[in-house]
């Protein structure tokens, strides 16, 4: 077995074992905790697609993930009060189920990919950067004036969402459900990497000029990248909502782009598990540095600015040593 | 709507870009010449701010805050490109931006734990309150006008600066070539920090002039700086031409576009909805602009095409 596979294994292992306990010795707060991490980590899954694999740094994943979170709350609260998100031409109701919400989360950021991809990929390095960057903050802006869906309060959902045949107020059981649909991405990736299409993608990122010569149009390949890959951060993002039970235009902000992308290069760009190292190690930062300072951001800076300089290749990498699946 | 009003707003539109080009061309002078993304450019515009407001209520003098602003921002700046930056020119934009980051992360907090959470506030000196009427009957106030005018020597002072002096030379070979200015003698580490300190006093100049007509407060930096981003992309990254170009569309268009949308939605729906939607679709004008941009010209208006 390769030293990343033991590393992966031990990581989801131990994300599925701190709940388990948490449920155990009745902490309910632990497992939030570790359902944060999950769904965090679905988020940097959703993005290490096109940062990793394809090359794409998008400094706009924030997008995506409050599509999800709006799709969540749009939904949500119009099933709460009973009243139809639209009555023409046909008829819109909202609704609390969790799988439908799921799919119009991923449909509404698979779109929004598609838009702010095909313009986006046009250009490229530094532009992308900022272009992907701008179009969250149009979102951040809209959904600031859009007064009616609670504009800058944001939209409280009262009760969780519900799936068939599991009791999602109880937190064991919605973390499963955040778990499952975790691992499931992760498999996605993994079969992705070594697809036709995950090789050309990473050839692409390495080479577009060969890529080309053999008839394959790069741009083709990153935009359906990007669309993936924003498609699971908005799965994240309605998740996400529903773990807070609300959302606002926070989740649209610049610095949600930037912990997703933190959350990616924390852990190790292209690594497969390299998101899930990366918000573990995020959430927990989190959770001690900030009940030892009220400032902690200051020291998660300096942390990161550490990794950054120093330490390239993140979690994963440090530990598994350098040989990457692309380098 | 009168014609005096809209003349009103264009000269806001056209303050509002002149701000936007302070930040932007530092921005775009550290791109084109050393190749960093800087993302903690916002960071310098707070740090100005700062300093302004605190020197100048200590000192009841504007015009020590803003040498204070000047002063501090091209610190600051220096600072950091010494420690940090120096170390990421060759890295890939991925570093850059984690990095610049982390710095945001850093400034913001250490702000807030040094004046609090509560915004501080800078006042506009006596010399420069109140307004003045210009030809045509338009009553503007003053120390926008002088916002303006500062603004404008600013970029001329930039433009002579980059175009006729020996350190412009070499800032523009530099951008060419930079290892055969190394190799022709110029200290390359010497005039990169030269080059960031002096972008960062244009951030920290706006961030004082601005924090005049707006609270000054921990996180201010960030959206400028997006804005500011949004300005180099339309004129094209690298091009001081291209920022100053791009800043003013894009300070007119935010200004214009707040009140002519809501102006022309009352033709087709009520007073009180067409406010709100005409708001929520201005606030996405600009982006709207830069995406057609970039439709025509996907490397901005002045930009290099690579």
């Amino acid at each position: 077995m390769r030293r990343e596979t033991i590393i992966n294994s031990l990581l989801l292992g131990a994300l599925l074992c701190l709940p388990i306990w948490a449920a155990f010795v009745d902490e309910p707060f632990h497992i939030s905790l570790a359902t944060r991490v999950a769904i965090f980590a679905l988020a940097g899954v959703g993005l290490n697609i096109a940062l990793g694999l394809g090359g794409l740094v998008s400094f706009g994943h924030a997008s995506f993930f409050g599509l999800g979170g709006y799709a969540m709350g749009v939904l949500a609260s119009h099933a709460q009060t009973y009243t139809p998100i639209m009555e023409i031409p046909v008829l819109i109701e909202g609704t609390n189920s969790m799988p439908v919400i799921w799919l119009v989360a991923m449909g509404l950021s698979g779109g929004a990919a598609a838009l702010i991809g095909a313009l986006s990929l046009r250009t490229s390095g530094v532009y992308f950067i900022m272009i992907t960057l701008a179009f969250a903050q149009m979102f951040y802006y809209f959904t600031i004036s859009w007064s009616a869906y609670g504009g800058e309060d944001g939209l409280s959902i009262y009760v969780r969402n519900t799936f068939p045949g599991l009791n999602t107020l109880d937190p064991i059981q919605f973390f499963g459900i955040s778990f499952v649909l975790l691992s499931l991405a992760l498999w996605l990736c993994a079969r992705f990497q070594n697809s036709a299409f995950g090789l050309a993608l990473n050839a692409a990122r390495q080479s577009p000029a060969r890529v080309e010569t053999i008839g394959i149009t790069p741009y083709r390949i990153r935009l359906l990248a990007f669309v993936i890959s924003g498609m699971i951060t908005g799965l994240a993002g309605a998740l996400f909502a529903d773990l807070n039970r609300f959302v606002s235009p926070s989740m649209f902000s610049w610095q949600t782009s930037g912990e997703i992308m933190v959350f990616v290069i924390l852990g190790g760009v292209a690594r497969l598990c390299g998101p899930v190292a990366g918000a573990i190690v995020f959430v927990a930062l989190e959770h001690v540095l900030g009940g030892l300072s009220e400032y902690w951001h200051i020291y998660l800076g300096s942390i990161l600015l550490v990794i950054v300089l120093f330490a390239r290749g993140g979690i994963v990498g440090l530990l598994a040593g350098r040989q990457v699946f692309h380098d | 709507m009168s014609a005096v009003l809209l003349a009103e707003q264009i000269l806001n539109g056209i303050q509002f870009g002149i701000m936007l080009f302070l930040m932007a061309a530092g921005l775009t002078l550290v791109f084109g010449v050393m190749g960093l993304i800087n993302l903690a450019h916002g960071s310098l515009f707070m740090i100005g701010a700062f300093a302004a407001a605190w020197v100048a209520a200590a000192t009841g003098s504007f015009t020590a805050g803003l040498i204070a602003a000047l002063a501090a921002a091209a610190a600051a700046g220096a600072l950091m490109e010494i420690l940090v930056l120096r170390r990421l020119y060759g890295r890939d934009h991925l570093d850059q931006v984690l990095a610049t980051f982390a710095l945001i992360l850093i400034f913001s907090e250490g702000t807030r734990a040094v004046f609090g959470s509560f915004p501080l506030f800078l006042e506009i000196p006596d010399a420069l309150s109140g307004t003045v009427v210009l030809p045509g009957g338009i009553q503007y106030s003053l120390y926008r006008l002088t916002l303006i005018a500062i603004g404008l020597t600013v970029a001329s002072g930039l433009y002579l600066l980059i175009a006729k002096t020996r350190l412009g030379m070499q800032v523009r070979a530099g951008e060419n070539d930079r290892e055969m200015i190394a190799a022709l003698g110029v200290d390359i580490s010497k005039l990169y920090t030269l080059v960031f300190a002096l972008g960062a006093a244009l951030a920290g100049l706006a961030g004082a002039l601005v924090g005049a007509i707006q609270s000054v407060q921990v996180g201010m930096g960030e959206p400028v700086l997006i804005l500011a981003f949004v300005v180099i992309v339309i004129g094209g990254i690298g091009s001081i031409k291209g920022a100053f170009v791009g800043a003013i569309l894009v300070g007119l268009t935010d200004t214009l576009g707040g009140i002519l949308l809501p102006a022309l939605l009352t033709m087709f729906m009520d007073n009180s909805s067409a406010a709100s939607t005409g708001s929520a679709l201005a606030s996405m004008a600009i982006y709207v602009l830069m995406a057609a941009v970039l439709i025509v010209r996907p490397s901005g208006l002045f930009g290099v095409r690579h």
